[in-house]
């Protein structure tokens, strides 16, 4: 983004905060943008001729005489074929060595879809995974997120659950990703040969945290152009969103916003709706799929940030590590598709639904018994035999090293409810009992 | 000549505009970007100043643009041809607008022009009438359509001339009315109406009493909502507010549904889109889209325009109530609408309430709720709004303002335990802490009696002691561990989960579960109650369990099967063989 000769250069700041300045200008656009010592800003504010920007890379070294000059636009990308296998800054710009990508210039957060052109969302995305695709299944056009402490192995999940995907696209955007994995992903999509259809916007920790709040929005305006314009089913990976929004906290507080729960913006439900909502299924074929990750502070879900999420998105995938098994599983209790009665049972076998809660609410059973052990009370035959199978099943098929297709987890779970359970105990419609209920 | 103005300043999409002459609080009033306008409401004045919250991006507006108000408040346009659209927050019509993507300054006809309406006249010539009273009829969707005298009218007028049996479009003239001064009003079928101002063209306003089946057993038979009744649902994410309030919307018992999806999912309204128009209405056989009208104002539409589309719904529902007709509303999320109000709020800097919310939320939303109710109209017809919102607790903690808030206006409180939904015990409806304060009406008690039964009220609340004495019973055991109480406590345990499992618990997504009518939850309470008044025996506690387990499973079955069907009596047989290994004949 070079400025152009004939734009006014301003040079004498009125005030600076920490991720804002403000300067007396007129004839300027709200969003628009401005490099300020070369540093690019954005517009916020504008009261009078008292316009207020805040600085991507942070204010840091910004003098009252610093050089500012506006160039008449919000934030764009260029698109076309050749983003694909591209890596780019949160500006757009590219970091693997490679030329600058020609193709139309589009506005980034561009409108909204109208919902009346939606179409329902409908085909099964499968991982592999079970804790995922029994229990939680994913469609594309979804949007959901991990929520996982900062040491759950979520990124390598996630890649996994890209690389199995077998969708079109997979477009990256990394906000406050530590270099390491960012390298890690880099290997992974490299190893499996897919780095040609790979785009990726990163953010590490060693750039500015504002610059952050531009990744979310040119990775999803790169995969409008696939899903839109070439009909693609494009997976955006979000990673960490939980940093995100604290950059958002950031530049809102700096601008004197009354903070709501926990120092977030009251805006902060809208802010992240506009991004995951960019998730969608359109009628000519093309789909945006989003997988975000949003690290939790302790396993606390009640903090704003993951509080917001999950209102937002059609659910969420929880993970946690299982004392029992010594293995990361996908939580049943906690996590959530919520688009997966679009496709259980319809495009997978009728007894999805059914095996599904049942062994749900056997898993409860499970707790409702371990709690009744750490009370030091009697466990009945019933307690027993629920926790052997709650051990069984955390292994077979919660643990997210499972791999296997949607026919094996279900038979899977009818052996396991053979193994320790009576069919009455069960509570499966009697036609699925007799049909599935292993016979020897 | 009406007011212009000019932007003075911009924060997010609150806009300072310089008026130049009189404007008023909530007016309404376009900003000119290039060569379109966007739409702006009026919501503090200071001096010349006009603080305007657009429904809008405001992205590349400058100081200078020009402003012109137009002198009215926000309003929506009622008439024939509401019913089965899909509208935004402000009424456009989502399916007249073009392309993929929502754009900027599109406002499109709420009505449409050129469709022929079979009008018939209800008054005739020489009639007195005041606003609200028939002038004639049209079908739509099968439903009477009533030609009102505009809302707006004051007064009496005289009724000159009514035009006759034939087909109209909503433009012509249908009646010509004489007011005080003798002067010719000519009146069509379409007029409009200020949202944030009620429709109050009715005689009266009494208690609602009349049960309304929304074939929600948790509610029906435990917390009932009644015609003109409010309720709310609130509960943290993912505990089943969304999904039922839609079994609710296609199951209830109204002649009229309006759903306002206000700041939720896009994908949400999809499933309404895709499923109404093929989903049958088993009382009239026709397709639940004919009787709906969807208000779809999502999350990542502009903010503003999500606090207008509860309003907009609310006064569509209170122009079919004057026609007479029975209105649902429902409206998901309320806590959206309440968040927009607090964006607003912080961005007019003033001074926050707790959670900065703005200090008058309560008074909004009880203003909001008291415009739901059961009203008989001049001419003795009655109509009805029920209203149903959702509530989303920041963190799940109902002790927070929306919630607190709500809680004094709504009438019927149905709680959504995190717990009951991570056991997947659905609808996760809380039973001990939801009420339902149309069961304490001596009205709603006498109603219940003529068309349910006498005793119907008193099985109910037997009902919520057995639950209660359960849970309480739960609590024991828990302490006190399995062999540390008498059999009897497991026995009072599981009768309760019998109710749980048998009549609160409900698949909505199974064919036959998901919707009881009144007769079947009447025979369904009747038969638990029955049981759970039966004494059994047992030698140990382990024995307990697994016997109740078997009578869930039979009872659930049966839940599965149609109402008397070969295959539900069988279940039945069968539940009863089980009842007598272990029943004391007394
Ligand atoms: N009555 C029900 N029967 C079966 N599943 C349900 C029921 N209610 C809720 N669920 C499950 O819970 C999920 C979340 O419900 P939803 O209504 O979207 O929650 P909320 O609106 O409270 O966030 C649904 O996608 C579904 O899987
Ligand atoms: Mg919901």
């Amino acid at each position: 983004m070079e400025t152009k000769a004939f734009q006014k250069i301003y040079t004498k700041l009125t005030q600076i905060t920490k991720a804002t300045f403000s300067l007396k200008a007129t004839g300027i656009g709200y969003d628009e943008l401005a490099f300020v010592n070369g540093k690019l800003a954005q517009v916020v504010k504008i009261l009078g001729d008292t316009v207020t920007l805040q600085v991507f890379g942070g204010t840091e070294g910004i003098p009252t005489n610093a050089e500012v000059t506006f160039l008449g636009k919000a934030p764009t990308l260029k698109v076309s074929d050749d983003l694909a296998g591209r890596f780019f800054n949160a500006y757009g710009e590219p970091i693997d060595g490679g030329p600058p990508v020609e193709g139309e210039e589009r506005e980034i957060g561009g409108p909204s879809v109208n919902p009346v052109r939606r179409k329902q969302p409908s085909e099964l995305i499968a991982t592999g995974i079970a804790g995922i695709d029994l229990n939680n299944t994913l469609v594309s056009g979804q949007k959901i997120p991990f929520f996982a402490d900062p040491d759950q192995p979520y990124n390598q999940v996630m890649a996994m659950v890209a690389l199995r995907a077998r969708t079109d696209k997979i477009i990256l955007g990394g906000m406050g990703l530590t270099n390491d994995d960012y390298l890690f992903y880099k290997n992974v999509f490299d190893n499996a040969g897919a780095l040609d259809r790979i785009i990726s916007f990163v953010n590490t920790t060693e750039d500015p945290p504002v610059e952050r709040l531009l990744v979310p929005d040119m990775a999803l305006t790169a995969a409008e152009y696939f899903a839109v314009d070439k009909n693609q089913s494009v997976l955006v990976l979000l990673t960490d969103m939980t940093l995100f929004a604290d950059a958002l906290s950031i530049v809102s507080n700096r601008m004197d916003q009354i903070p709501s729960k926990d120092s977030m913006p009251g805006s902060l439900y809208s802010d992240l709706a506009k991004i995951y909502e960019k998730a969608v299924q359109f009628p000519e074929g093309g789909s945006i799929t989003i997988i975000a990750v949003t690290t939790l502070s302790g396993g606390d879900i009640t903090h704003a940030i993951p509080d917001n999420t999950g209102y937002i998105t059609e659910g969420q995938l929880f993970l946690r590590r299982d004392s029992d098994i010594g293995k990361v599983i996908v939580d049943p209790f906690r996590s959530l598709s919520r688009l997966k009665q679009l496709v259980i049972g319809i495009k997978t076998r009728e007894d999805h639904p059914q095996v599904m809660n049942a062994a749900v609410r056997l898993f409860a059973d499970a707790a409702n018994a371990k709690t009744k052990l750490e009370n030091g009370f009697d466990l009945t035959d019933y307690d027993e035999r629920s926790l052997e199978f709650a051990k069984d099943y955390s292994n077979k098929l919660l643990a997210i090293d499972v791999n296997i297709d949607i026919d094996e987890m279900l038979d899977t779970g009818w052996s396991l409810f053979d193994k320790h359970f009576k069919k009455e105990e069960i509570g499966i419609k009697k036609d699925l009992v007799d049909k599935y209920w292993p016979k020897n | 000549m009406s007011t212009k103005g000019k932007v003075k300043g911009i924060i997010a999409n609150l806009v300072i505009v310089g008026a130049d002459g009189p404007v008023s609080q909530n007016e309404i009033c376009y900003i000119h970007y290039r060569n379109i306008q966007l739409m702006a409401e009026v919501i503090k004045v200071v001096g010349n100043d006009a603080y305007v919250q657009v429904f809008e991006s405001t992205r590349e507006l400058k100081i200078g643009d020009d402003v012109s108000f137009t002198g009215r408040m926000l309003e929506v346009t009622l008439g024939p041809g509401i019913l089965s659209k899909n509208y935004d927050g402000l009424q456009n019509d989502l399916n007249k607008m073009e392309g993929v993507f929502l754009k900027r300054g599109e406002y499109t006809n709420p009505l449409d022009e050129e469709k022929l309406w079979k009008f018939k006249p209800l008054a005739k010539p020489g009639d007195n009438v005041i606003a609200g009273d028939w002038l004639g009829q049209v079908d739509e969707n099968d439903m009477p359509h009533k030609i009102m005298v505009p809302f707006s009218f004051g007064g009496t007028y005289h009724v000159k001339k009514i035009s006759g049996e034939g087909k109209y479009k909503i433009a012509d003239t249908v009646a010509i009315l004489v007011d005080k001064e003798g002067k010719d009003i000519p009146v069509n079928m379409i007029q409009k109406w200020p949202v944030k101002i009620p429709i109050t063209a009715f005689k009266e306003k009494p208690r609602p009493f009349k049960l309304l089946e929304t074939g929600v057993r948790i509610i029906d038979t435990l917390d009932p909502i009644v015609e003109g009744g409010t309720g709310f649902i609130p509960g943290p994410f993912g505990c089943g507010k969304t999904v039922l309030q839609h079994a609710i919307s296609k199951q209830a018992e109204a002649d009229i549904v309006i759903v306002a999806a206000c700041g939720e999912r896009a994908n949400e309204v999809v499933e309404l889109f895709t499923e109404f128009p093929e989903l049958e209405d088993v009382r009239t056989g026709k397709k639940l889209m004919e009787r709906t009208t969807i208000i779809a104002n999502t999350s990542n539409m502009p903010v503003a325009a999500r606090e207008a589309s509860v309003y907009t719904a609310m006064t569509l529902g209170e122009y079919y109530r004057s026609m007479g007709l029975r209105i649902l509303m429902l409206a998901d999320s309320t806590s959206r609408w309440a968040q927009a109000l607090r964006e607003m709020s912080n961005r007019l800097e003033e001074l926050p309430g707790p959670d900065a919310f703005p200090m008058d939320l309560p008074a909004v939303i009880s203003n909001f709720y008291s415009r739901a109710g059961y009203t008989i109209l001049n001419n003795g017809e009655t109509g009805s709004i029920t209203f149903i919102g959702t509530v989303s607790p920041a963190g799940g903690n109902l002790k927070e303002p929306v919630t607190e808030s709500t809680k004094k206006a709504a009438r019927c409180f149905y709680a959504l335990s995190q717990q009951r939904s991570d056991s997947k015990r659905y609808p996760a409806v809380d039973p001990i802490d939801s009420y339902s304060k149309y069961l304490e009406y001596p009205e709603f008690e006498e109603y219940i009696e003529k068309t349910i039964s006498e005793k119907w009220i008193e099985q109910v609340n037997k009902t919520k002691t057995y639950l209660q004495r359960g849970k309480e019973t739960y609590e024991q055991i828990n302490i006190l561990g399995d062999d540390g109480v008498p059999i009897d406590y497991h026995v009072t345990f599981w009768k309760s989960e019998v109710i749980d499992f048998v009549i609160l618990q409900q698949d909505a997504f199974d064919k036959v579960d998901q919707s009881t009518p009144i007769e079947r939850q009447e025979y369904m309470l009747e038969s638990i109650l029955e049981l759970c008044e039966s004494d059994f025996k047992f030698e140990s506690f382990t024995e307990v369990d697994l016997y109740f387990k078997r009578i869930i499973n039979q009872y659930k079955q049966m839940n599965y099967s149609e109402f008397k069907s070969e295959k539900f009596n069988n279940f039945e047989n069968e539940l009863n063989q089980i009842i007598q290994e272990r029943i004391i004949v007394t």
